[in-house]
């Protein structure tokens, strides 16, 4: 505060419980900062003031995706976030997942890629609505994205399945607004996957562990990759799915079904 | 690179600040990221130049603080520190956390003149 006149140049509030600290000046005299013109442009060293922000860096994205998460309660819409890394086959159990389910709900897909339509097309030609984002150089779909796809796709009562970016570190940061993140991880993949990747499989509430038709051919340890998940998220459900035979799949349309029926009833 | 996606979140909180604090240049920024998240500090600070160029923030510095994870351990019932995932309780060795901190990424404050 100004010795002189009393002003309090920078103790002004900020939204969200923020307050403003002065500047840390040594000592006030009087008329120093606000009663000399001089001084208002003078040294820049004791003109800096600090603001306190305290945001969550994100807290736009999570803004928008707190509200796609009220618009999807109220139409009675299950939201999914499909994430995994390139090739662990989003986009083929997602195809078979639609032939069984579409005749009996409605679904749509957001498909998230850096570039071209290819995945949307392999969707559309299920009968369900598809809608391609391309993130061009982004890595991620964020809630914006999808807050914008979704008023594309007329859904109520159905389910919105995301396929996110083929990506395992930085969609794990961005809530869409979804029900639940399901994270798919295929044996020819690593059983070091969850713990490389923790974030994203701390993230999510399903692991799907996929392409299990070709276990007899791999040197793989399902046990050894569903204990690392449980490392990294002790409450992680797990089935195992093959889109070649359809094992698991019956398993994982159940799962859908009652976390649609635990979003039904909580609206 | 999330991470310029997170510069460009900053940088938009940073104009939000301005309109209402009435700035003309940000010397400083402030961040805090959790240790245990999924944000690399060098990836931030290079993404920060980038996207900070033409921006008020410009010419700030960008000062990373970084918070240690921490958690609650079902099995000790009491919270412990997490310094990594996956490596369980340093105490008992169980996986049954709840993580408390470490996994921030806040826009904590702004020195501005």
């Amino acid at each position: 505060m100004c010795g002189v006149c009393g002003c309090s140049e920078g103790e002004t509030r900020v939204e969200h419980e923020t307050a403003v600290q002065a500047p840390p000046r040594e000592a006030d005299p009087p008329g120093s900062a606000c009663c000399e013109a001089s001084s208002m442009r003078a040294d820049e060293e004791s003109d800096t003031r600090l603001v306190k922000v305290e945001q969550d860096i994100l807290s736009k994205n999570n803004h928008i995706a707190a509200h796609n998460r009220s618009h999807f309660a109220k139409a009675g819409v299950l939201a999914l976030n499909l994430v995994s890394s390139p090739g662990a086959g989003k986009t083929t159990l997602l195809v078979k997942s639609l032939e069984e389910l579409s005749n009996r709900l409605p679904c749509a897909v957001i498909e998230g890629d850096q570039e071209t339509s290819a995945d949307a097309d392999r969707i559309r030609a299920t009968g369900a609505p598809a809608l391609q984002v391309n993130t061009g150089r982004g890595c991620h779909l964020d809630a914006d994205m999808v807050h914008r796809a979704f008023h594309h796709l007329p859904l109520e009562d159905g389910v919105l399945f995301i396929e996110n970016v083929g990506n395992l570190v930085c969609p794990a940061g961005f809530d869409l607004g979804e029900a639940h993140k399901v994270v798919i991880a295929s044996v020819t993949e690593g059983e070091d996957k969850p713990l490389k990747y923790p974030n994203m499989f701390a993230a999510a509430s399903l692991m799907l562990v996929s392409k299990v038709d070709l276990l007899p051919h791999l040197d793989f340890d399902v046990n050894a990759l569903i204990a690392n998940a449980r490392r990294i998220n002790p409450g992680i459900a797990v089935i195992k799915v093959s889109a070649t035979t359809n094992e698991g799949l019956d398993r994982w349309l159940q799962w859908i079904d009652a976390a649609r029926a635990m979003a039904v009833a909580a609206r | 690179m999330h991470e310029m996606a997170l510069c460009q979140g900053m940088i938009g909180l940073i104009e939000d600040q301005r309109e209402l604090q009435d700035f003309a240049v940000v010397r400083r920024v402030v961040v805090e990221i959790g240790a245990l998240g999924h944000v690399d500090p060098d990836a931030l600070a290079f993404a920060f130049d980038v996207v900070a160029a033409d921006s008020i923030a410009a010419e700030a510095a960008l000062e990373i603080r970084e918070i240690p994870g921490r958690g609650w351990c079902m099995d000790c019932s009491e919270s412990i520190d997490v310094p990594r995932r996956g490596e369980g309780c340093p105490k008992c060795g169980s996986f049954m956390l709840i993580m408390e901190q470490g996994e921030e990424m806040r826009l904590k404050e702004l020195e501005v003149a």
